[in-house]
């Protein structure tokens, strides 16, 4: 890895070429990684923190200290005065003044003047913005909501539009081509203008306000049995054929040869179907209209409110949205080179 | 049980006819090997009998039964294909189970029968690995395997030895008839080298563009060739053919004059012949000798190939090749004179067919 990262052009010293390079992969590490990273780090604020001008990169929070009898108060750092280099605790503020006790000794009242006081503060990571996701909102629904959804329509696409690609690619029937090219045909239609048809369709076979109205438009992907079909014409037939000869039904040459020797570009399909179906938000904002129905991107959606938005919730949970798909991602990811690779060699 | 019977079996592409019209009967436990150049449609028939292709017109049978519309699965037949189309997710074991899975065989038994053939052919240790883990030649017997396993009645070949090693393929010959002397089941093997075919083969089937040009056993086919083509076909290096007029008809024997190298008797009846007709003689390089008094043939040495226990000489302008003992003096350039044996030579009339030869009933 280390000897990877340094590689140079192979004169054994860093050539201006290496600079340039590199520079360009940091840049490109900078805008591809900073704004998750941002967004991790700010999920982390709680609510006054993220509102902090100038912004600070980390989860900074204001220190409080508990004072006996008159509860938990905000930590101050006094600048200047007979105090200076005290920290003081906060009990009210009134108007240019500030009236602040010492933690040690609460009786006495100190008044300073508020530009004389800078708050105290330490990095703390606010995880119940997380936490607050199960307590305050419905968020395991919405979890569950786009789970189902992804999962179901992921599982469906890849087992009709392999069916498809099945025939496609290894039968020959009168209307295999022109078959073929109308499907892919539809992938010049763009699905805004589909969506008004779609949703009467939906609509009349009583699939709004429920994960089917979302899963069934979507299983039959062009893309997918183009993929599929591509990779399934490498197959060679003689594989087939001894299968037949073997006895084996089509469904089982299907279900035991043609799907597992395809699986990497069943991989492929896969993470594709994921993605799409985890941040598909036009089309089930056009079906689901219930909030007990909302997938996760419908959710945060509905998070930013006319005249207030809970950023820090906002936040967190778009962290949690993202978490699945990278994990998937990460799992199948050896399939995806594997199957480029395979389909370059043979 | 396993014989097989094809009655003018045509195919076409489009219109493209690929089969004439074939017919030819294989009996029950023998060794049928189909030999022809590339493109003669050998390939395509075999996937006819085992039904991959359709047939265009005309019947199979096999035991007697009509099978042209029944599945391939149904026809009781195994092929080992060229490529061994091994399925390359499974391992040894399960690629050659998964044909009895498909009957609902029981577990015991696909055990016991796959145990069986993996031990007849040497497999046992490979038994739990995949396919791309084994050598050319293991894939190869792997792919036997399976085909044994199910039991069939007729195994088919298709030129299952084109894709390894000279060496190998020696081995594997021998092991493939070796295997067909103990099961005793019909089998027809399809390859485009006439030297499998001889050493294999009970009968030959010779193919050319899709029709067959002789069937028989191989050295009926070496001594007596139908015709020009399997003349040509069989026997290496291949038989001189030397176009000629008919000289004279004589009860003993037909002479024929060949243009610049003067008479030659041989014993061909005169029946159907006449003098002045364009005839071809054909005689093996093997059979032609150095020493004689008569049909001597003499030309310049264009090439010498001596590979020590025999050597071969190629004369100028005739274009014959001869086959001689043990090793040879005679260099390039050097003029030698060659005999034609009477009773060597096979005559051809001018639609290419061998002319039958005096005291032999072919």
């Amino acid at each position: 890895m280390g000897r990877f990262l340094a590689a140079t052009r192979g004169f054994g010293r860093w050539d201006w070429t290496d600079w340039a390079a590199h520079a360009y992969l940091v840049l490109g590490v900078l805008v591809m990684l900073g704004p998750v990273l941002w967004l991790g780090l700010s999920s982390l604020k709680s609510e006054s923190g993220l509102l902090v001008f100038p912004p600070t990169l980390l989860p900074y929070e204001q220190a409080s200290v508990a004072v006996e009898g008159r509860g938990n108060l905000k930590l101050f750092h006094v600048t200047a005065g007979e105090y200076a280099g005290h920290d003081l605790a906060e009990v009210r503020r009134l108007g240019l003044q500030s009236q602040l006790v010492d933690p040690a000794a609460p009786a006495t009242l100190i008044r300073l003047p508020l530009d004389s006081r800078v708050p105290v503060t330490r990095l703390r990571a606010a995880w119940e913005n997380y936490s607050g996701l199960f307590e305050q909102f419905d968020f395991l629904r919405y979890l569950w909501n786009s789970v189902f959804i992804t999962a179901v329509a992921t599982i469906l696409t890849l087992l009709l539009n392999s069916m498809a690609a099945f025939a496609l690619s290894k039968y020959r029937f009168a209307g295999r081509e022109p078959v073929f090219l109308l499907m892919l045909a539809t992938l010049m239609i763009p699905p805004t203008i589909v969506l008004v048809p779609n949703y009467l369709i939906a609509a009349t076979l009583g699939l709004t306000n429920s994960p089917w109205g979302v899963i069934w438009p979507a299983v039959a992907t062009p893309t997918g049995v183009f993929l599929l079909r591509q990779y399934m014409l490498t197959l060679p037939d003689e594989l087939i054929e001894a299968a037949r000869m073997d006895n084996a039904s089509e469904w089982r040459i299907y279900w035991r040869i043609v799907l597992p020797l395809s699986a990497p570009a069943l991989a492929v399909l896969a993470i594709f179907s994921v993605m799409w179906r985890w941040n598909e938000f036009l089309w089930p904002m056009v079906v689901l209209s219930r909030s007990e129905s909302f997938t996760l991107p419908l959710a945060l959606n509905a998070f930013q409110g006319e005249l207030t938005t809970q950023w820090n919730f906002l936040l967190a949970m778009t962290m949690v949205t993202l978490i699945p798909v990278t994990v998937i991602f990460l799992a199948l990811q050896r399939h995806i080179t594997q199957g480029i690779a395979s389909a370059g060699v043979k | 049980m396993g014989s097989l019977s094809l009655r003018d079996v045509a195919k076409s592409f489009g219109d493209v006819k690929i089969i004439h019209e074939v017919s030819f009967d294989i009996p029950d436990g023998g060794f049928t090997v189909f030999v022809g150049p590339s493109g003669c449609g050998k390939s395509t028939l075999l996937r006819m009998i085992c039904g991959l292709e359709t047939v265009s017109g005309g019947v199979i049978e096999i035991d007697g039964t009509r099978v042209n519309d029944v599945p391939a699965a149904r026809r009781g037949l195994a092929m080992v294909f060229q490529s061994y189309a091994l399925y390359p997710h499974m391992t040894v074991f399960e690629n050659m189970a998964f044909g009895l899975e498909n009957i609902a065989t029981p577990a015991d038994e696909i055990a016991r029968r796959v145990g069986e053939a993996a031990r007849m052919l040497k497999l046992e240790p490979y038994l739990q690995r995949k396919p791309t883990a084994l050598s050319g030649g293991q894939r190869q017997r792997v792919a036997i395997g399976r085909a044994i396993v199910r039991e069939p009645r007729i195994f088919l070949f298709d030129e299952p030895l084109s894709n390894l090693d000279a060496e190998l393929r020696v081995g594997m010959r021998a092991e493939l008839i070796d295997l067909h002397r103990r099961l005793r089941t019909t089998m027809i093997y399809v390859t485009h080298d006439q030297v499998e075919a001889m050493t294999m083969a009970d009968t030959i089937v010779v193919l050319r563009a899709g029709r067959v040009e002789q069937v028989g056993a191989p050295l009926d086919l070496y001594n007596h060739p139908a015709n020009v083509f399997v003349a040509g076909f069989i026997g290496s290096p291949r038989m001189n053919l030397l176009s000629g007029k008919v000289h004279r008809l004589d009860d003993a024997g037909v002479s024929v004059e060949l243009p610049g190298h003067g008479v030659f008797t041989t014993t061909a009846r005169r029946t159907r012949l006449q003098v002045g007709e364009p005839v071809t003689l054909g005689v093996r390089p093997e059979h032609i000798r150095l020493d004689g008094d008569h049909n001597m043939l003499a030309g310049g040495v264009a090439g010498v190939e001596q590979l020590g226990g025999l050597s071969y000489i190629r004369l100028a302008e005739s274009e014959v090749t001869v086959q001689l003992p043990g090793q040879t003096k005679l260099g390039f350039a050097d003029t030698a004179r060659v005999h034609l044996p009477a009773d060597m030579i096979h005559l051809f009339d001018a639609d290419g067919l061998a002319v039958p030869r005096v005291g032999v009933t072919a």
